[in-house]
């Protein structure tokens, strides 16, 4: 009995390191497309680019951004984006007067729903700009968000 | 290394929702340490990835903008007992996955 109990807690230990090594082998391999140039970029044409392959985007009733219209702490504005046109590739999150203004890039698979929420760093009272790229096209919507109390530097 | 991911998914009518909160200090780079003047160097999640019964469902691409012990939600089409793997990697190679079944 002692026996069994003391395998059962080693198992426990071990099994967040296995899941991780082995989980993981996927995810490093792709990381080599991680867009650097996008993400580093100091305006919305070029940080849209570097992740839709264009900047021309066609402003989309069918994409809903839900922020807070005020966020006290620009350190954590939660950001939902759903979008209901057909076939959505990926969504991308821009804030548009951050220093790089390319927050996230969510890349969605057939399995994916057009829905996909996070919270992200604002550093001043600016538009929330979500594209989203669907059958080769690029779609836009943007929300104002009043910041404040910035959520940059410190 | 310690668990950092904080997982939950659960099916509703054909669909899944998935919600996870990672453990993870996202420094930009760009925040100045008072003490020595310096920078903190970055250190933020790079790529998280999910994936349904081994099928990929959504990379997220991540840049310092995204906010200290991350939140993510997103839905797919699924079902309860599917199970449901998020990965993620940071960019000083670290990395974490933990799997939850749906309910």
């Amino acid at each position: 009995m002692k026996r069994r109990s003391f395998l059962k807690g080693t198992l426990a230990g071990s099994t967040v390191a296995i899941a991780a090594s082995a989980g993981l082998l996927a995810p490093s391999q792709v990381l080599a497309a991680w867009p650097k140039a996008a993400f580093e970029a100091k305006n919305i044409q070029d940080a849209i680019k570097g992740v839709a392959g264009t900047d021309a985007t066609v402003a989309s009733a069918d994409i809903k951004i839900k922020a807070p219209d005020i966020a006290e702490n620009g350190a954590v504005v939660p950001v939902t984006v759903s979008s209901t046109i057909a076939g959505a590739e990926s969504i991308a999150i821009v804030i548009a007067k951050n220093g790089t203004p390319l927050a996230a890039n969510f890349k969605l698979s057939s399995l994916a729903k057009g829905y996909v929420s996070t919270r992200v760093k604002m550093g001043k009272t600016s538009d929330v700009i979500a594209v989203v790229k669907a059958g080769g096209k690029v779609y836009s919507a943007k929300k104002e968000v009043k910041v404040t109390i910035g959520g940059c530097g410190g | 290394m310690a668990k950092t991911i904080k997982s939950r998914a659960k099916a509703k009518g054909g669909e899944v929702t998935v919600k996870a909160l990672i453990s993870h200090p996202m420094e930009t780079g760009l925040r100045k340490n008072k003490k020595t003047g310096k920078n903190f160097p970055a250190h933020f999640i790079q790529e998280v990835t999910a994936s349904a019964n081994g099928k990929q469902v959504l990379v997220a691409e991540w840049g310092g903008a995204v906010s200290k012990n991350p939140y993510l939600s997103f839905k797919y089409n699924g079902k309860a007992g599917d199970k449901v793997t998020i990965s993620w990697v940071d960019n000083k190679g670290e990395k974490d996955s933990a799997t939850t079944s749906v309910r």
